[in-house]
């Protein structure tokens, strides 16, 4: 299998399907002759031309809403946006228009969009820069929520985003663009709503997605070397949910830790916990702990920043609570 | 269309040609014949605008007194606006798509959506192609081209350029129609909306509807600008003044952007100046904030009775014609919106559906433990 970065995969991702469909293309802030602000859409413009491949005014609200209107009349944009703090700019086009247009119309008019660009915090970029803003869209019917968190996924997943008919957020992890994996050739598809278990264990479940996968797993390994064996799920796809992989491995491990970088209050993780107690009420042998963002706007300084983010030591200590190790 | 020099903002004078208006039919209802015979329009074709309009009046008065009586959750009139609506409408083709805002729904019909399913919609029944998901004068068809409203001011006009992007990008000989109103030209979307468009040139046409009123808010604090047709300028595309209240002025300036738009000409600026003779909804009462006796000075102006005169010295329909019409109109109103009561409810697995295009197992939990607790009727079929 090659090996190529999370952000080459994501540039094939879009380079496959809008080969495969005339009505795919790509639409946003200098992703046409500056190749991309991550250079996702490197190579896109000169192979696909500035009908397909086109570079915006700066205007969030603008571009993402014309996105819909042409997913009206039946084309398949790929709007990408800078990075997904500037969606606050555009949030009425997307929880208002694209999540409502459907079902408002009583099924007349689909808005088939993929909205994608890098969120999370990077490094040091303070407060407007470093959002994790994944619950407000899980939070709206209508929209589905896409979080991969190796190349392979981040493949697979944008094709089936893009063939999707609903109105898809996807968002990438700004970190990882670089992160190389193994992508398999040719057509490859996840489908929307099956998660992955990235690594199977018997002691405890940690679910954990987009760049948070990375430190479950490193949890992971340095607790395997105590003896203790964890198991880590990965959702990808946040709405709609895998809870059945997630329900399963509780019934196994007894144990959860879920790990998310956006801040905790009514975020994506209590969703988790709350179907997880109902579901495995009797399989619990310990609270269900959760490492998330402390709950403040992210602060510019470095070692403040490192306080504010979830870090290995936290998830390992979480994954130790469960088990009354600590 | 005149620029201040820089720095100096002056009012314009009121012979200024920025400030003059379109005008085919005067408030007589007096039109030269030779400007209404380049219009093209046959005696049927003038007959059948008049009905638009007059079908517009009627239904608002009968659906107003329905809001009233408690029978319709909400309603918004285009009282005054009929020739606006009707005109630029009529000078659309099939395939023209029409993004509209709160009182273009007389639009609709005009282009075949039938008046029972209009009014099913306004009911939310089982009849309603919206599945009693929308409320009431945010009706959507695709059959006449006609996308359901977004409530949000201002911001259908990005979708109405992008659909012309889409136009342009499938090679589709249609263009698209944004209708605004003076309210939403200080909204952002407008802004970026015609900003996209005459970057791009594509086909779409802004039709603003300055009915002088956004609820209680006049056009004065919404813009310092001499008129809104002057936010044309500063995006780089042609615009229009014209009465709104006429309607043959109407179709001829949407005729010649449609024109432009098919050939490539881009985008075009419509300003059409009325007058919103009622309330900005059932939610409102104008006569706590705004002089009503302008209003009265706006009833000579009155465009159904232009189209009245005009067709009565054209020997196409006379004061009994227009009687007539007005009860045959106002009975079918009656008699469709007595037949669609008698429809139940949409069935209430309509909750759950159109949400993503199908139903996922969550909502399909919900639904499930939702309806065993639920006191209200099941509903009828779903529609098909």
């Amino acid at each position: 299998m090659p090996r190529m970065s999370f952000r080459e995969a994501l540039n094939q991702a879009m380079c496959e399907e809008m080969e495969r469909d005339p009505n795919v293309f790509l639409m946003g802030e200098e992703v046409g002759h500056y190749q991309g602000a991550y250079k996702v859409s490197q190579g896109m413009l000169q192979r696909f031309g500035e009908k397909r491949v086109i570079d915006t005014p700066i205007a969030e609200c603008g571009f993402v809403g014309i996105g819909i209107g042409a997913a009206m009349v039946g084309l398949r944009p790929v709007v990408e946006l800078m990075t997904f703090n500037f969606s606050l700019v555009a949030i009425d086009q997307i929880i208002n228009n694209a999540a409502k247009i459907r079902q408002m119309s009583g099924g007349q008019f689909k808005i088939p969009i993929v909205i994608r660009g890098p969120g999370g915090a990077a490094t040091m970029l303070a407060a407007q820069h470093s959002q994790s803003l994944e619950s407000f869209f899980c939070n709206t019917p209508g929209l589905k929520v896409v979080m991969p968190s190796t190349p392979a996924d981040a493949k697979g997943l944008l094709k089936s985003a893009i063939r999707d008919d609903d109105p898809v957020i996807f968002i990438e992890a700004e970190l990882l663009y670089s992160e190389q994996g193994e992508v398999p050739e040719g057509e490859y598809l996840i489908p929307l709503g099956r998660g992955d278990i990235k690594r199977p264990g018997t002691d405890c479940t940690v679910v954990a997605y987009s760049k948070m996968v990375r430190l479950a797993l490193e949890a992971a390994r340095r607790l395997d070397k105590e003896g203790i064996s964890v198991e880590v799920i990965d959702p990808r796809t946040l709405r709609p949910l895998d809870d059945e992989l997630i329900f399963e491995s509780v019934r196994k491990t007894n144990r959860l830790v879920v790990v998310q970088e956006a801040p905790p209050h009514s975020s994506f993780s209590g969703e988790v916990i709350a179907r997880v107690q109902r579901a495995c009420f009797d399989d619990l042998d310990a609270p269900i702990e959760r490492v998330t963002s402390l709950d403040v706007p992210m602060p510019y300084a470095g070692h403040l920043e490192a306080m504010v983010l979830p870090d290995v030591d936290r998830v390992i200590a979480a994954i130790r609570r469960t088990l009354y190790l600590e | 269309m005149s620029c201040p020099i820089p720095g100096e903002v002056r009012p314009l004078a009121e012979d200024d040609p920025a400030l003059q208006l379109r005008q085919i039919l005067n408030e007589e209802g007096e039109a030269d014949a030779g400007a209404v015979a380049a219009l093209g329009l046959g005696r049927q074709e003038l007959l059948r605008l008049y009905r638009g309009m007059l079908l517009i009046r009627v239904m608002d008065e009968r659906l107003m007194s329905l809001q009233r009586q408690g029978r319709i959750g909400f309603y918004g009139e285009a009282r005054g606006q009929e020739a606006t609506i009707i005109g630029t409408a009529a000078a659309l083709g099939e395939r023209d798509y029409i993004v509209p805002a709160l009182r273009e729904a007389g639009a609709a019909i005009f282009r075949g959506l039938p008046l029972r399913l209009y009014i099913a919609q306004i009911l939310g029944n089982a009849n309603d192609v919206c599945k009693g998901h929308q409320m009431p004068c945010h009706p959507g068809t695709r059959a006449a081209r006609y996308v359901t409203m977004s409530s949000c001011v201002g911001t259908q006009l990005p979708h109405a350029t992008g659909m012309a992007y889409a136009m342009r990008l499938t090679g589709d000989e249609a263009i698209v129609v944004g209708y605004l109103g003076d309210g939403a030209t200080a909204q952002a979307d407008f802004h970026v909306a015609l900003n996209f468009a005459g970057v791009w040139r594509v086909p779409v046409v802004f039709v603003c509807q300055n009915n002088q009123w956004a609820i209680s808010t006049p056009v004065t604090l919404q813009s310092a600008a001499p008129t809104l047709a002057h936010r044309a300028v500063a995006y780089g595309m042609p615009w229009a003044r014209v009465d709104g209240n006429d309607v043959l002025a109407c179709y001829a300036v949407m005729r010649e952007a449609r024109m432009r738009a098919l050939a490539g000409g881009g985008p075009t600026f419509i300003e059409a100046l009325t007058y919103r003779m009622g309330a900005h909804s059932s939610s409102d009462d104008p006569s706590r904030y705004r002089d009503e006796s302008v209003t009265e000075a706006w009833r000579s102006k009155d465009p159904l009775r232009r189209v009245e005169r005009l067709l009565e010295r054209m020997g196409i329909l006379d004061a009994a014609g227009v009687a007539a019409l007005r009860a045959s109109l106002d009975d079918e109103v009656r008699e469709t919106v007595a037949a669609e009561e008698q429809v139940g409810p949409p069935p209430l697995r309509s909750l759950v559906e159109d949400v993503f295009h199908a139903v996922p197992p969550h909502l399909e939990e919900q639904l499930a433990e939702l309806l065993p607790l639920s006191r209200q009727p099941v509903g009828a079929r779903t529609h098909g």
